[in-house]
């Protein structure tokens, strides 16, 4: 292979999320001379931001004062706060949790808070470059992190090079900031290849699907947010859903499914569809139109489940790390302090040693220490879950121990093994209709003459041992029905095949997480593909 | 011999448009805005010319408030030697467009001045034939295929009952189609370069166009939805149900 042009920079953040584009305003903000760039995968900043969201407002505070004064746009204060237990035709309302507090905090688009970072961080001399996807590590000689490779645009799905073939450069730094959000596929190899979680459970998600609606006149109450668990979910199955009421007669509306559910035949999307069908929640949403409608995996695996965060050359932030809160259903702050502590850090140690202390000390760990339990006790069961969520509140987190995690992968139970519960979904009327129908409101859009990007390292093993064993779960799990079972025809004919609509994928990373083989690997695709979310 | 060409921002063409509520426009509110696709590919052809030895600079023009110097920074980053922004606020009809093109032509002087057949937001495909016509020369619209030699160019033109050629003189005025050719990639170090290549903002005022738009928008509306369809099990239950509805 040739010769990479090279593109040199002091630091070089993967990820325009809120982590890295508060990591790289900070940076600036310390040392204007400081050389920063950011790589987004997005055709746009924000364009594959999907988040809630609430966010609590004190690291905004922190780095752009005065951004009361300048507001993103789709941003309105907390007003109501509202929590149920929904059954299947009813609700009961329960006191709010006190992590779910959102007295001061804030409805935001975390996309277009994004978009909204992003020409602030350009004001203070941050390079941004949307659409070039980091597809590669680049190692210095003596193995540490050195920088990123960006990826080839222009290779055909056979891996030839088309007439507009680019090869993708190199962008060294002495530091590489990873905040690549939760699941990221160059985190994941960092992880592994300087074991960084060896001292740590097992990291544990979520997989959240969300859409914004144009509701009817009057249906909209700005400010209000509520959460419900219960319906449809069963017991076994944590799970909950969201609904924040915007200005203009929008409303945003999601649901979050722990990935380490047992069922091999649960369906995630449909759970989500199947809430927003309840009797007392479609009402909302009669009449109106969805704006946009996307899915993306969520970090929840907490405190015991932090690997370390610096490596020679690099360190992990935000998501891609795991600092997200999951009792408060809350990352965004956690992501921009871990960001904003990183800068600072790299202020006074050039090459990163001690973040992962400095991290460790600092109260984004002491929030996750705080609420450590309160996720692993929902493995027992909701009821017991709840129980211990009132306790570990109530005791604030002091218990003397700490409830493990597991691999999400490994929760899935085979078909023979397990006797999935009667769900009793009901016949639903609000669109859309299916899986690829959501697709179409992601405005997800793949170049289709490339290689697949959801790399299945042997698919035999999903037509000969999966489809016994689980049923091939991906069909189920998948938001965005990139993976089928079909027919062989023509020689073959009689026999089944994985077919992998990649040209679907929403980058939500479910596959990479819940495949019990753990054989698919979700690389990225050419720089600018996939979804195109308005205001997630 | 210096080549002009004409880009707009329009929202992209994979972006789900809907109409607002009120009726008022199309929402564009956290939509990806791109150059017109086929302004890219104007802007590919007069790259191309310039790598073949036929042109000398190539100049990229857009109309429009400061958010379009996105859109020409991209211009600038595929390979565009400057940029010009006709600064306003205001939404103009392909008639002011045109005259605006004029007035840069004018002061540019280029040999060839190409456009987009069409922008895919209003669809309307005029901007290019109402330039030539009011600059007073040559026009070759719906190019598949452009060959540049001395003084004149030989155009391929799609058209409907196949594909024409024609040859014109220059100066003159090109509309690109679909099939002209596939737009580059654009690397990331000329991203970089293009930060510091000069981009010139002049007010519409200073060009003395008259903006009298000639039409009124009224309001938008979506196509009615399409109503539910039904699945029949034979011709035989087709041609049953289409004579039910009086369509046989």
């Amino acid at each position: 292979m040739s010769e990479r042009e090279v593109m040199e920079y002091d630091v070089v953040v993967v990820g325009a999320g809120p982590a890295g584009l508060a990591c790289a305003i900070r940076l600036k903000q310390l040392d204007s001379e400081r050389s920063v760039c950011i790589i987004e995968k997005a055709s746009e900043i924000g364009a594959q931001i999907l988040s809630g969201a609430v966010i609590e407002p004190q690291p905004l505070d922190d780095l752009l004062p005065g951004w009361r004064d300048n507001m993103p746009p789709h941003c309105i204060p907390v007003t109501e706060d509202a929590f149920l237990m929904l059954g299947k035709t009813g609700s009961k309302k329960l006191p709010t949790p006190p992590q779910s507090n959102n007295h001061g905090n804030f409805i935001v688009s975390l996309g277009a808070m994004c978009a909204w970072m992003a020409p602030q961080a350009e004001d203070l001399g941050v390079d941004i470059f949307p659409g070039y996807a980091a597809a590669g590590i680049h190692y210095r000689q003596d193995g540490s992190v050195g920088g990123v490779i960006i990826g080839d645009m222009g290779i055909a799905a056979d891996g030839s090079q088309k007439s507009s073939y680019m090869e993708g450069i190199e962008i060294h730094a002495p530091m590489t900031i990873f905040s690549e959000g939760c699941r990221g596929h160059l985190s994941k190899q960092l992880i592994k290849k300087f074991d960084l979680d060896k001292d740590c459970d097992p990291q544990t998600y979520g997989i959240g699907t969300k859409e914004l609606w144009q509701v009817k006149p009057g249906k909209s109450q700005p400010g209000r947010v509520q959460h419900s668990i219960g319906w449809p979910m069963d017991s076994h199955t944590y799970g909950g859903s969201f609904i924040y009421h915007l200005e203009n007669d929008r409303i945003a509306i999601g649901f979050v499914t722990g990935l380490d559910y047992p069922d091999p035949n649960f369906q995630p999307w449909e759970a989500f569809q199947q809430f927003k069908n309840h009797p007392e929640i479609k009402t909302l949403f009669e009449g109106g139109e969805i704006l946009s409608a996307g899915a993306r995996a969520i970090v929840e695996g907490g405190y015991q489940s932090l690997p370390k965060t610096e490596m020679p050359g690099a360190l992990l932030i935000g998501d891609g790390a795991g600092t997200l809160n999951v009792p408060k259903i809350k990352g965004v702050h956690q992501a921009m302090r871990g960001g904003m502590l990183a800068a600072e850090h790299l202020g006074q140690h050039a090459d990163g040693k001690g973040y992962d202390k400095a991290l460790r000390d600092s109260p984004i760990m002491a929030e996750l220490k705080k609420v450590r339990n309160i996720r692993p006790g929902f493995h027992k069961g909701l009821w017991l879950g709840l129980i211990n969520a009132g306790w570990e509140t109530i005791t604030g987190g002091y218990s003397p121990w700490t409830l493990k995690n597991h691999a999400d992968h490994t929760a899935l139970k085979r078909l023979e093994d397990y006797q999935s519960p009667e769900r009793n979904w009901i016949d639903r009327e609000l669109p859309p209709r299916d899986r690829l129908a959501s697709v179409y409101f992601s405005t997800t859009a793949h170049e289709e003459d490339q290689p697949v990007h959801l790399q299945v390292a042997d698919t035999d093993i999903c037509i000969n041992q999966c489809t016994v064993e689980y049923g091939n779960p991906c069909t189920r799990f998948c938001p965005a029905h990139v993976y089928e079972i079909v027919e062989e025809d023509g020689e073959m004919e009689g026999g089944k095949r994985l077919q992998i609509n990649a040209a679907n994928c929403v980058h939500c990373k479910t596959c990479d997480i819940k495949d019990p083989y753990q054989i698919i690997n979700w690389v990225t695709p050419e720089g600018g593909s996939g979804p195109n979310y308005q205001n997630l | 011999m210096k080549i002009l060409v004409g880009i707009k921002r329009v929202v992209d063409y994979n972006v789900r448009v809907r109409v607002k509520p009120d009726g008022s426009g199309v929402d564009l509110d956290g939509a990806k805005m791109s150059i017109n696709p086929f302004d890219e590919i104007a802007l590919e052809e007069a790259l191309r010319l310039r790598e073949a030895g036929k042109a000398a600079e190539v100049i990229v023009v857009s109309i429009g408030p400061n958010a379009c110097q996105q859109q020409l920074r991209t211009g600038l980053a595929m390979g565009a030697d400057r940029a010009i922004q006709v600064d306003t606020e205001e939404r103009l009809q392909p008639l002011a467009v045109a005259r605006t093109f004029l007035a840069i032509a004018e002061k540019e002087q280029p040999g060839l001045f190409i456009v987009g057949k069409q922008a895919i937001d209003d669809d309307n495909s005029q901007t290019g034939q109402m330039l030539a016509a009011l600059w007073n020369r040559p026009q070759a619209t719906f190019a598949s295929e452009v060959q540049v030699e001395g003084d004149t160019a030989t155009v391929t033109r799609e058209v409907d009952a196949g594909l024409e050629t024609i040859e014109i003189d220059l100066p003159a005025v090109i509309t690109t189609d679909l099939r002209l050719n596939e737009p580059r990639f654009v690397k990331l170090p000329d991203i970089m370069k293009a930060k510091r290549k000069p981009l010139e903002v002049i007010p519409l005022s200073d060009l003395g166009v008259a903006n009298d738009n000639t039409l009124e928008i009224e309001h938008f509306a979506p196509p009615a939805t399409r109503e539910k369809g039904i699945m029949v099990d034979s011709a035989e239950a087709l041609v049953t149900e289409l004579k039910n509805r009086g369509l046989l």
